[in-house]
């Protein structure tokens, strides 16, 4: 056990994708997907431009349900209590209210940097302004922007730098102990620096959240991931332990892709 | 080389032709541009000239501090406030009815309204600014004037109430499509984000796109005031023309433009005071309407959308 190295692939699920298929009106975008998230572990969904893996990341909030003519098919459970987070039953709100997202470009709400951290609190009616003051504090601190901002929280958040705004946005998603934080190529509008820095922040936030991340930057998902799955054309072709599949992927298509013969 | 000259050479004149062209174009442009700049201009001069001429005659101060308008009788006062209660007040009256429901509007067009509602009532909405306000004139002095008079029977025949709902009726739409305009240009990605915060619908259109689109909606407000400053005839029709220095809607007043109307359709002479005082009062109006545009201007400055 010592010797093993890499993610403990004993860790509990913390939400099961079952024959998981998604159209966009008549186009059958995602096409019968199966996958684990690991409780507490982060998760990069990795593949070419195209090839569903942000459509596939917004099931897991429901982002779809924004849209008309956007139709489900199959499961996502959320572990412990094994609901089906795409059911009709289930309101989309609720399944937000349990699993945050940050996008690819910062989207700062026009707002102070504080009522932007506080916006979820505030949407669930928490008016209670100690409660709040730490939760931003706490959130602001996990999101590794607390020391940068704390003299100027009143500012207007769009003041702050790019790699700023997504560190808020992080902490946005934070301010709410959601279970599932999903990332949608968070770093694709940032500077190297700036990336660096969300890395480090999203190896930092594992073990105690679980994490989805959609990145075309095959080494982020190297550096940050614990398991990995590739896909193609709507589907997963291969899904597994990170350096499994980048050091030895089972499928040549894989193999291709992460050695840029392809993609 | 040499063989491409003449190549060279046609292609040059043809450049040359291309490029007369281009200036002649540029000309009329220039000239079309000028001819609003002049228009404006030439306005504010004879705006300005007989206003001065005028103010030979009657201290500024009068003008700004006098409680009573008779310009045309013998003892004649000149307190432009009796006036100006009458346009405030009735634009009050307009802006309390069309700011919030016309906001009230954009928000459900931009935030909830299904695609295909949005398209058939747009144009509807837009309906209502392209009636003659003569008409609205008249549907307030035989409509609603009535009709008030069913709740409240000391109402006059004439008042600012009635004239005012109508007038913010018809200022709703300029309000509305400039408001949904506003909302409508808020990027996606900032409704994505609130959604995937939790937020519902409602909280998303109030806490995060109405903020979003503020700039907008300041221009929105800013057009909507200098209507509603600068309408002539509802209330000319509707209110009464009596000048009455009064901030109670309930009673009959005139307001500079309904006087501007009043003057201009009797006989004065050229050159009288009497006459003069149409240009003082379109001054003082031309000012307020130039006063709100640059404080729209501000807002916009200040509330500049950084998203």
């Amino acid at each position: 056990m010592a010797a093993m190295t890499g993610p403990d692939t004993n860790l509990a699920a913390k939400a099961e994708v079952q024959n998981l298929n998604f159209y966009y009106g008549e186009y059958h975008a995602l096409k019968n997907l199966n996958m684990v998230l690991h409780e507490k572990n982060v998760t990069a969904l990795i593949g070419p431009s195209g090839c569903g893996k942000s459509t596939f990341l917004r099931c897991f909030n429901r982002m779809h349900d924004l849209y008309p003519g956007n139709r489900y098919e199959g499961n996502i459970l959320l572990h412990p209590e094994n609901t089906n987070l795409l059911s009709r039953e289930v309101d989309p709100i609720e399944v937000r209210m349990r699993i945050s997202m940050v996008f690819q470009k910062p989207n700062p709400f026009p707002k102070s940097i504080y009522e932007n951290v506080a916006y979820g609190l505030r949407v669930r009616g928490e008016r209670r302004k100690r409660y709040v003051d730490e939760k931003v504090e706490q959130a602001l601190r996990g999101a590794a922007l607390w020391d940068e901002v704390t003299d100027r929280l009143d500012d207007l958040a769009f003041n702050l730098s790019g790699g700023q705004q997504q560190r808020l946005c992080i902490a946005r998603a934070l301010a709410t102990d959601p279970e599932i934080l999903l990332f949608d190529e968070p770093t694709s509008a940032l500077d190297p620096i700036a990336t660096a820095s969300i890395e480090e922040l999203i190896t930092d936030l594992k073990g105690r959240l679980t994490i989805l991340i959609v990145t075309h930057n095959m080494q982020q998902a190297a550096r940050v991931s614990d398991f990995t799955a590739y896909m193609y054309l709507g589907e997963i072709i291969e899904f597994g332990v990170t350096d499994a599949i980048f050091i030895k992927p089972k499928m040549k298509q894989t193999e291709d892709y992460i050695t840029g013969r392809f993609g | 080389m040499s063989s491409s000259e003449g190549l060279t050479s046609a292609r040059l004149a043809r450049r040359r032709r291309g490029r007369w062209a281009e200036r002649l174009i540029e000309t009329i442009l220039f000239l079309a541009a000028l001819a609003s700049v002049f228009t404006t201009l030439g306005i504010v001069y004879v705006l300005v000239s007989e206003s001065v001429a005028f103010f030979r005659h009657v201290p500024v101060w009068d003008f700004l501090t006098d409680t009573q308008w008779t310009p045309l009788f013998d003892d004649a006062h000149f307190g432009i406030v009796v006036l100006l209660s009458g346009t405030l007040t009735s634009s009050f009256v307009a802006l309390a009815i069309a700011i919030p429901l016309g906001t009230t509007i954009a928000i459900y067009l931009s935030e909830f309204a299904p695609f295909k509602l949005r398209e058939v009532a747009k144009p509807f909405l837009e309906l209502l600014g392209g009636i003659p306000t003569i008409v609205y004139g008249y549907f307030a002095l035989l409509f609603v004037t009535p009709l008030l008079q069913r709740v409240y029977p000391e109402l006059p025949g004439f008042n600012l109430l009635s004239a005012g709902l109508v007038m913010g009726i018809m200022i709703i739409p300029y309000v509305s499509s400039i408001s949904e305009d506003a909302m409508r240009a808020v990027p996606m990605s900032l409704r994505e984000g609130s959604y995937a915060m939790g937020a519902t619908r409602f909280q998303t259109a109030t806490k995060v796109v109405v903020p979003a689109a503020l700039s907008g909606l300041a221009s929105a407000y800013i057009l909507g005031i200098s209507r509603a400053v600068g309408e002539t005839m509802i209330l000319a029709v509707a209110a009464g023309m009596q000048p009455n220095l009064t901030f109670n809607p309930l009673e009959p007043a005139a307001t500079i433009t309904a006087f501007i109307v009043q003057v201009a359709l009797g006989d004065l002479p050229h050159g009288s005071i009497g006459y003069q005082t149409i240009f003082a009062a379109g001054l003082t109006l031309f000012l307020l309407t130039l006063a709100f545009n640059v404080l729209g201007h501000v807002l916009r400055r200040r509330f500049r959308e950084a998203y």
